[in-house]
């Protein structure tokens, strides 16, 4: 029980809802769901990177003990049409100004004719046991005829390269360029100029908890309900919907306990639609939940960019100009088209001012795993490269590299800052509030400082040792729209109960939500009831993705109590037969402002608002308390961080060990602090797996070889530093709250902090670190670069 | 497919009996055949350790384990550690120190930590790194795992 506080709930540490039931072992997760019935599902999927499919042939499958149903990728596409090219559809103030040229690929639901990557779906198989329908799996005879393999992104988008899409005739499906000033004109004058090739590699989300969906369909009332381990549960019964030309009211989207997503679940997959068919096609509830080989082979990946930049400066260190040219390599599709891409352009500049710059982008598809967005989405890569350059620059110039970010960074006087390009959601970039360089100098202090540190490490160098250290600096758009939902209602039992389109998968949204509730109303936080990621419990949401929730659920939440709170007044002003103004909430009831015993109960109040004969709500009042709410963010409210990193490098492994790891982060009002410091640790070491270990490689030949645990290197507790994490808390004046995204953050820096941080060790050496991971074998070759 | 065979465990106490197929793994008899869906899979290969349970007081990977295997054998999962409605000291401890978010390594945590802290007196940070190592968490960055274990193996407060 935390007892009510009059200075509400937000801002506290208020300990999680969701802990006792999974605790407890009694989450329920998709794998966990049993259906009277229920049939098991196994996938099919292409051991060939590019392949013409010849035959597929179920007999022998179907023969397997337990085998009820097969379906192949050309019978689905004559009965369910391609995923939809989600996200593509570019806002007028975007498209405006971007000059783009966007001819995204559909994705059939299954293979129908041509495999595209190693673990596309060609078939599926439903039986009475997991264990059957792999057995069937295994028994299905189908014949491919092999086609080159498109496995380099540069080659891809080269004459003479293989097509992965014939239909749309090139591999560079997208191209995208926006400019302000004049950024040839500056280069050209520019005192210094440097030009560099940078690598950010794939990898990918992870969630312990692999993907799963299963679906009961009910022949009484043609209605499916569709458990799905997902980020966007209206998102997916919306396609749904489309793909099956059913009403979505017939449709119920439920996401249960999910398992971590961080991205890798926030778009629909084909599975997402497949599991709902077949459960509506055979008459029989069907689950099907991917292991870990498959999630590694078709969970999106994400990152995987190559870009050339030139960056031009003054003697000072001040930035001229900034050019980045950059190829993402998107995989065989691209499900969620160019926004990705595009928020890598909108990053580049970060905290810094620069007048001229320039971003041009190719998306192109390969022959392997879609690219989608993974937390951070698109921005590590963005502050790879200018927080490389920063640190290029200072050496260029024999300057500390927390100079010239000093030198360039857009001061807290600046506020409002228009960054002169626009943002995905077509509205011009503008930097809300926050202090970027005192972010700076804090995170240098916290870390000891740069001068202390140097002494340090000169001394360590005369014995032979390397530390080094990193900083690295971000902005974030956070809070995107287009909109979310929530629907506020007091129940007859007089607690409040909100639904909104949040899809939690570990942040503690139900807890989160429960505070933010609580003080819009006055009443102790027992008294709120939180449904989340329930299509049935709200008519349009959005879902957790984009580090928004925070922001969107809780304006909406906050808009649609306004409306509930209004009519609650009018119906306690009638029977306390007080003025509305003479009233206020308190503890779970109306009260007459200075006469705390002159009140009445929500429970009081909504039994009279409710229609029927002893109804005593106001003449002409509309009966009940409940009303909906769509929160349309202005656009996003910027969060921003920076970081500040000690490392060492041991010559003998190349092991590249890190001391301390520092980052100040501003996400405006902290509605949960602890939850919060959470979310961004939480980051930061998904970040320093993104840095150090984790990567995900292909073969010439398309092969996927990390697809095991054994292969793609996920930090555990013994590699992981000490994480410190210090909170600046600016409001930002968009939104009620004051409050920014920080689901994301964490993982933004850490990759090109290391980068820099081993670079400065390995000074003597001469060597950049500008292709990631860095690698021990890397990072030993430049002791001896003989080796 | 060999025919099924009786498998019978004592799990949390309690004598459980049912049929497996003997290429089944024991995650899959404690999760599909007897209902306990506290224990979690993760992987299937023995590495994210999510899926930890104790066989006759050492912790196991059950993925790693048939079912046959364990005949006989006495079993502890994440659902026989609270008494009644009371928290096991190290799920509160766990809450405390907000050592879970999405909660599907924590089983493993749980019963990985217990197994470590009855092995090994007197742990040290680095020692309870280490130990933990044996589970990966996406979510949390570890901190609060570690300050959670260390204070239930201090046996006071942290």
């Amino acid at each position: 029980m935390t007892a009510p506080s009059p200075d509400g709930y937000i801002g506290r540490s208020v300990p999680r809802r969701e802990d006792r039931r999974l605790l407890l072992g009694d989450g329920s997760y998709v794998a966990d769901l049993v259906l009277p019935g229920m049939v098991h599902a196994a996938f099919a999927r292409s051991q060939l990177a590019h392949a013409r499919i010849v035959s597929v042939d179920f007999a022998r499958a179907m023969d397997e003990p337990g085998a009820a149903f097969a379906l192949g990728g050309a019978e689905l596409a004559g009965e369910m049409p391609p995923i939809g090219g989600m996200q593509v559809t570019a806002p007028k103030g975007w498209a405006d100004r971007v000059d783009h040229r966007i001819t995204l690929p559909p994705q059939n639901l299954m293979a129908s004719d041509r495999v595209r990557y190693v673990g596309e779906a060609f078939a599926v198989v439903c039986a009475d046991s997991r264990y059957a329908a792999e057995d069937a799996v295994e028994a299905i005879d189908a014949e491919f005829e092999p086609l080159a393999a498109v496995v380099d992104p540069e080659a891809a988008a080269s004459p003479g390269a293989e097509i992965v899409h014939p239909d749309i005739g090139t591999n560079a499906v997208a191209e995208l360029y926006v400019e302000k000033g004049d950024v040839a004109a500056a280069m050209a004058a520019a005192p210094h100029r440097v030009r560099r090739r940078f690598r950010h590699h794939r990898y990918a989300a992870m969630p312990l908890e692999c993907r799963g969906v299963a679906a009961e369909y009910d022949r009484r009332t043609d209605s499916l309900t569709v458990w799905s381990s997902t980020q966007v549960v209206h998102w997916v019964r919306k396609e749904l919907a489309f793909a099956l030309g059913m009403a979505e009211e017939k449709i119920r989207v439920l996401a249960p306990d999910v398992g971590g997503g961080f991205g890798g679940k926030g778009h629909v997959y084909p599975e997402d639609l497949i599991i709902p068919y077949l459960a509506r096609r055979i008459g029989r509830p069907v689950r099907w939940v991917e292991d870990r080989h498959e999630h590694i082979l078709n969970a999106a990946h994400s990152r995987d960019n190559i870009h050339d930049a030139e960056i031009g400066f003054d003697d000072t260190g001040r930035i001229l100009a900034f050019r980045d040219d950059f190829i993402v390599d998107s995989g065989a599709y691209s499900p969620v088209g160019a926004g990705v891409a595009y928020n890598t352009t909108a990053h580049l500049l970060g905290p810094y001012h620069v007048d001229n710059f320039a971003g041009g982008t190719a998306v192109v598809v390969t022959n392997k795993t879609p690219n989608a967005p993974y937390r951070g989405a698109g921005r590590p890569e963005a502050v790879q490269v200018t927080e490389r350059l920063m640190d290029i620059v200072a050496d260029t110039l024999g300057m500390e590299p927390a100079e010239v970010r000093l030198r360039n960074m857009i001061g807290p006087e600046r506020m409002p800052y228009e960054v002169g390009l626009p943002y995905r959601d077509g509205v011009p970039m503008t930097y809300d509030s926050g202090d970027y360089p005192a972010s700076l100098r804090r995170a240098i202090e916290e870390i000891g400082g740069v001068e202390a540190f140097r002494e340090r490490q000169d001394k360590a160098r005369a014995e032979g040792r390397y530390l080094g250290l990193g900083l690295g600096c971000y902005t974030e758009g956070t809070g995107v729209g287009p909109f979310e939902g929530a629907t506020v209602k007091v129940d007859a039992s007089g607690k409040i109960v909100v639904s909104t389109g949040a899809c939690p998968i570990g942040q503690g949204h139900e807890t989160v939500f429960a505070q933010v509730t609580a003080d819009a109303w006055k009443v102790p936080i027992e008294d709120v009831v939180v449904l989340l990621a329930d299509t049935s419990t709200l008519t349009m949401g959005y879902g957790s993705i984009a580090s928004r929730s925070t922001v969107t659920s809780s304006a909406a939440i906050g808009d649609a109590s306004d409306k509930v709170k209004a009519k609650v007044l009018a119906v306690a002003a009638a029977l306390l037969e007080a003025s509305e103004a003479d009233l206020e909430l308190r503890d779970g009831k109306v009260a007459v402002k200075g006469v705390p015993e002159m009140s009445v109960t929500l429970r009081e109040v909504a039994a009279a608002a409710a229609p029927g004969w002893l109804s005593r709500r106001p003449e002409g009042s509309e009966a009940g308390l409940e009303a909906t709410s769509y929160y349309e963010p202005p656009t996003v409210t910027w969060a921003y961080a920076s970081n500040a990193a000690i490392v060492e490098v041991e010559p003998d492994t190349g092991r590249v060990l890190v001391e301390r790891y520092v980052e100040v982060h501003d996400a405006g009002r902290l509605v949960n602090p602890g939850l919060a410091d959470g979310q961004v640790k939480g980051g930061l070491v998904q970040g320093l797996g993104g840095a150090l270990y984790e990567s995900i490689e292909y073969d010439e030949a398309g092969q996927l070889l990390t697809g095991s645990f054994a292969d793609y290197l996920l930090p555990t507790a013994a590699e992981t530093p000490p994480i410190e994490v210090v909170h600046m808390e600016t409001p930002t004046p968009l939104n009620p709250l004051g409050v920014k995204g920080l689901g994301e953050g964490g993982a933004i820096a850490p990759p090109v902090v290391i980068a820099n941080a081993v670079t400065d060790a390995l000074k003597p050496f001469g060597v950049e670190f500008n292709t990631l991971p860095i690698r021990w074998q890397d990072v030993r070759a430049a002791f001896d670069p003989a080796e | 497919m060999t025919a099924k065979r009786s498998v019978t465990v004592t799990v949390n106490g309690e004598a459980r009996t049912g049929e497996a197929e003997p290429r089944m793994l024991l995650s899959d008899f404690l999760r599909e055949t007897l209902g306990l869906t506290g224990t979690h899979v993760g992987c299937e290969h023995g590495i994210c350790g999510a899926c930890t349970v104790h066989v006759d007081g050492e912790a196991a990977r059950s993925c790693l384990m048939l079912a046959v295997q364990a005949d006989g054998a006495e079993i502890d999962t994440v659902e026989g550690l609270a008494d009644g409605e009371t928290l096991h000291r190290l799920q509160q401890l766990f809450s405390k120190h907000r050592a879970l978010q999405c909660g599907f390594c924590t089983p493993g945590m749980l019963m990985t930590a217990l197994d470590l802290v009855r092995h090994r007196p007197n742990l040290t940070e680095a020692e309870i790194r280490s130990g933990m190592a044996a589970v990966l968490c996406r979510c949390t960055g570890y901190e609060g795992i570690v300050h959670a274990v260390a204070e239930y193996a201090s046996g006071g407060e942290r």
